[in-house]
């Protein structure tokens, strides 16, 4: 290997450019003459039945074209995603209700006009009649006894049901204690919020004969295979295209309703159709996550050692299931991997999916561990304060320290860091010195806390993993194929699809490593299924360890073939043959070499030069489908509480991560903070809330409170790397890891900040509301 | 019933005349009428600040402007930043900080940030923040941005970037047109 390895440097993005200078292409760009614009026609109601719907009216709006209804669906199947298990059931999503509604927003017609205006004008003016039904909002109203059925036909609102057999040795272990701990948690419904919504252009291709569409997705094979289906078309005649898209978050990891209806309007009337989201939609009508409720025990040794951990989780999953993930990606994630980072002998765990009148949960980064690490930082607080001692010391005496560890579920962790980052966060936040800092503070009445969240971040699993959840359609494997042009420049194709992670940028490095060329020589195709190989994708924190997988996988093959080329035109042997800095040349004796570009240039435009067979293309395909890598982090976060306010304040966040190889620094660094920020969010100021009549409430930015640069803290970021012995590179994921770590280092900072005033904080958002009433609700907080 | 109005308005120097519907917005006219979509549109309420541009040298939310208002004004947008196929200070310091993912709000806080270092050429960090808390990014947590336009202002945080093979690259991204638009160009 060359000395001067491209990966593992900070390059510069090769995306930047586009951005910075207008020139990216997002869906909104692209324009074509003829083309209709669609809005929808959406439900005001939360629970209902449809009487009638009339579109007279709206056809006389000028520009308005056509309005498609439930009734031109007929024998059109929806999405309906499957779990091949006997505790799931199956709920089909309609393209458009006709007939009951199940959350507001639901699509109930799409009118197409020749403008954006004239379309909303004519969604306005289609009218429909709807018989209103009492909403079921909540998850204990789901769960109630006579709660009404949210979907017809069904006995109960729970879609899946998972309990793990009883187990007499948890219950033992509960009983012999010493030291229980119990609560009952809970998290807020929240939105992935990209800042681009939802968006889709669909066009006939006539001279091809097949649909076309450009639509923000992560995964465009994914979106070919429902669209074929529900259009009944070859998926050879789909070509979909994931042009620049604006954030997806696990959003746009999941098939829309919108994305199929544009494609039937653009294939039946043959005009390119075109809709937008609007930010009211995408928070209204397209997809949340992350509302579970923990009702979670664990019991402790005279030491303060995990011994048996208990946990009924419930996941409030909305009206319907996420193509193709199901309603059970985030119970069945909850419950698989709830022992996280720790030690642990027996486990016991029920876990639901329980659906209500709400809009569909799809994955969001970070999909339960979140809410999991929360739940476990809180409970190993709680036990630390019964068994006397320090936050990091008991969770130094539960985290796992041999390798591999197989968890009580079954997960299988390799080798991580996690000591070692707890033990960097706490240093850093001189966790000694703490104490007696927070009893000053407390002298002169301030409310400052420390909290630490260990985790471990399960990235980059494959078709094997993936199949334990027993999907109608399993996700897992990705590709890459690498081509070298004549003039020796390379392009990469891969079936992962980034959409702000870099990948343009990082796969380069990756290949550039293995071909012994610059990274400005290699470009990066992605995101369309005409160009690219077969691929999943990206989401899971998947692309960089498998579809970086496949493509070094693919560069040593192309590698290769350089080499066999380049053997006939130096008459030495390929084997001997070593390619750096551009150059061919023969291992030991520098002056017999070959620029890569020559080699290039005589096997495609001087084939005489070569044994006949020889010429031709310089390519490589490969795959990969790994089992799967943990990366490992530890939180730190210093806060202060205006007791007034009930405002948190965050005066420090330290990380300390390990995933791995870093292939790009700054790109992993930049999927860290992002990911923190995400996760502030959701401990301090997201929430998405219903009301008793099931009416969204935060449907704008001004109500859902995305933070700002005012709110998020400048963040310190260690690394440690413990290469993956597993995956091509060395590198892990870390996509999701700081949307995971933040909820409970806030929350745990808090915590500790009100310790004294035996205030618990089991639920989040923390938002200013709650935290004052607790404070001022509480012994000391009424006496101060 | 459509309410149609001539209008003019320059946009990175160059001079537009057409006629407009009343209602469509400064973003609309923009992006649909003259072809800058470099200016996004994220949530069409005034909250995220995607569609930021500069009218008459001050930031305002193209979204909540309508076009006809913006009648016999200067409007810049993020196509006007570089010179010469050359990316601006502020442009550049925006990559070497990582102040970017997925791009999408970046237009809009490089609009933001040329028109507040217009007015404020030495600003403090918390002054940055106070001023960037205008705007919206969801990918990055906003600590690039802060960091870049520190350095835009000739303030020195230590780059993201590795300073080594930067300049190397980035001279090759900005040889011909070929990095620039092949990185985007999706195969349509």
């Amino acid at each position: 290997m060359p000395a001067d390895r491209w990966v593992g440097r900070s390059l510069p993005r090769v995306e930047d450019a586009r951005h910075l200078t207008g020139q990216s292409l997002f869906v909104d760009d692209i324009e074509r003459p003829r083309m209709l614009y669609a809005a929808f026609v959406r439900s005001p109601f939360g629970a209902a039945r449809i009487e009638s719907i009339s579109t007279e009216d709206a056809m006389e709006i000028p520009g308005v074209e056509s309005i498609l209804v439930p009734s031109d669906l007929d024998g059109v199947p929806g999405l309906k995603p499957m779990l091949h298990r006997d505790e799931f059931v199956a709920i089909e999503m309609p393209l458009l209700s006709g007939e009951a509604i199940h959350h507001v927003g639901e699509p109930v017609a799409m009118v197409l006009a020749d403008s954006p205006h004239a379309a909303e004008d004519g969604a306005e003016a289609v009218a429909v009649e709807y018989e209103p039904l009492e909403p079921v909002v909540s998850l204990e109203a789901a769960l109630a006894e006579d709660a009404r059925a949210v979907h017809e036909g069904m006995d109960s609102n729970v879609l899946l049901d998972v309990p793990l057999p009883e187990d007499p040795e948890v219950d033992e272990a509960f009983e012999r204690g010493p030291f229980v701990v119990e609560a009952t948690f809970t998290t807020g419904r929240v939105a992935a919020v990209p800042m681009e919504g939802r968006a889709g252009m669909a066009e006939w291709d006539g001279r091809e004969d097949r649909l076309v569409l450009y639509t923000s997705t992560q995964v465009p094979y994914i979106v070919r295979t429902a669209i074929a289906d529900i259009l009944d078309l070859p998926q050879q005649r789909i070509r979909v295209i994931a042009p620049d898209v604006g954030g997806g978050f696990g959003l746009k990891c999941v098939v829309s309703r919108e994305e199929v209806l544009i494609s039937i309007a653009a294939q039946r009337l043959r005009h390119p159709v075109k809709w937008i989201e609007d930010r009211q939609e995408n928070l209204t009508a397209a997809f949340h996550g992350h509302e579970q409720r923990y009702e979670a025990a664990a019991a402790f040794d005279e030491e303060g050692k995990l011994l048996a951990l208990k946990a009924d989780i419930a996941c409030d999953v909305g009206a319907y299931s996420c193509y193709p993930f199901t309603c059970g990606v985030e119970p069945l994630m909850a419950a698989t991997e709830m022992p996280g980072p720790y030690r642990l002998q027996r486990y016991w765990s029920r876990t639901r999916a329980v659906t209500t009148n709400k809009a569909p949960m799809a994955p969001y980064r970070g999909v339960s561990r979140p809410q999991i690490t929360f739940v476990m930082e809180r409970l190993m607080q709680k036990a630390a304060k019964r068994v006397g001692i320090d936050a990091a010391e008991i969770r130094r005496r539960n985290l796992i320290t041999e390798f591999p560890h197989e968890s009580p579920t079954g997960v299988v962790y390799d080798p991580g860091s996690y000591i070692e980052c707890l033990d960097r966060c706490a240093e850093a936040l001189d966790l000694q010195a703490w104490r007696e800092r927070q009893e000053e503070a407390r002298r002169e009445g301030r409310l400052i806390g420390l909290g630490f969240s260990c985790f471990a971040e399960r990235t980059g699993y494959g078709t094997r993993a993936f199949a334990l959840r027993k999907m109608g359609i399993t996700p897992g494997l990705d590709n890459a194929h690498l081509r070298m042009d004549p003039s020796g420049n390379v392009t990469v194709m891969v079936g992962t699809c980034g959409h702000g992670q870099g990948h343009q940028t990082t796969l380069a490095q990756i290949a550039a490593d293995e071909l012994g060329i610059d990274p400005a020589h290699i470009s990066v195709r992605q995101g369309d299924t005409e160009s690219t190989p077969y691929g999943w994708g990206t989401f899971a924190s998947r692309s960089l360890v498998i579809g970086g997988g496949a493509t070094k996988r693919a560069a040593v093959l192309l590698a290769e073939r350089v080499k066999e080329v380049a053997s006939h035109l130096l008459e030495a042997s390929a084997g001997d043959l070593e390619i750096e800095e551009g150059k061919v040349s023969v291992r030991g004796s520098p002056d017999r070499s070959i620029e890569v570009a020559a080699v290039a240039r005589a096997a495609h435009l001087e084939a005489q030069l070569l044994p006949e067979g020889e010429a031709g293309t310089l390519d490589a395909n490969a795959g990969f489908d790994p089992p799967g890598t943990f990366s490992n982090a530890t939180h730190g976060a210093v806060v202060e509480i205006d007791p007034e306010t009930g405002e948190v304040r965050i005066d420090r966040y330290v990380v300390a991560e390990d995933c791995g190889v870093m292939i790009n620094p700054m790109i992993v660094e930049g999927q860290v903070r992002g990911g923190v920020a995400q996760g502030i969010a959701a401990a301090l100021y997201e929430r998405f809330v219903y009301d008793d009549e099931g009416q969204p409430v935060t449907s704008t930015l001004m109500d859902y409170l995305v933070p700002t640069a005012t709110e998020i803290p400048p963040i310190e970021i260690m690394h440690l790397e413990t290469p993956c012995e597993f995956t091509e590179t060395g590198a892990k994921g870390v996509g999701e890891g700081g949307t995971m770590g933040a909820p409970a280092a806030i929350a745990c900072a808090v915590a500790d900040a009100v310790a004294h005033l035996d205030i618990e904080i089991d639920d989040l958002p923390i938002t200013p509301d709650r935290l004052r009433a607790a404070i001022k609700g509480s012994h000391e907080g009424n006496t101060r | 019933m459509k309410d149609i109005l001539p209008m003019k308005i320059t946009v990175n120097g160059r001079e537009h005349a057409f006629e407009v519907e009343s209602r469509r917005t400064l973003a609309d006219v923009l992006r649909h009428d003259l072809g800058y979509t470099g200016t996004h549109l994220g949530c069409e309420h005034g909250i995220c600040g995607a569609c930021t541009v500069l009218l008459d040298g001050l930031p305002v939310r193209s979204c909540l402007v309508f076009g006809v208002q913006a009648d016999g004004c200067e409007v810049e947008t993020v196509e006007g930043l570089e010179s010469e196929g050359r990316l601006n200070p502020l442009q550049e310091a925006f990559s070497a900080h990582h102040a970017l993912q997925c791009g999408f709000c970046t237009p809009g806080f490089l609009m933001l940030a040329t028109g507040f270092l217009r007015e404020n050429v030495d600003p403090t960090e918390e002054e940055i923040r106070e001023a960037m808390s205008s705007n919206l990014c969801r990918c990055t947590g906003y600590q690039g941005i802060i960091e870049a336009v520190q350095a835009a202002a000739g303030q020195e945080p230590e780059a993201a970037v590795d300073a080594s093979v930067a300049p190397e690259i980035s001279e090759n991204q900005r040889e011909g047109v070929s990095p620039l638009r092949d990185a985007g160009d999706h195969a349509q």
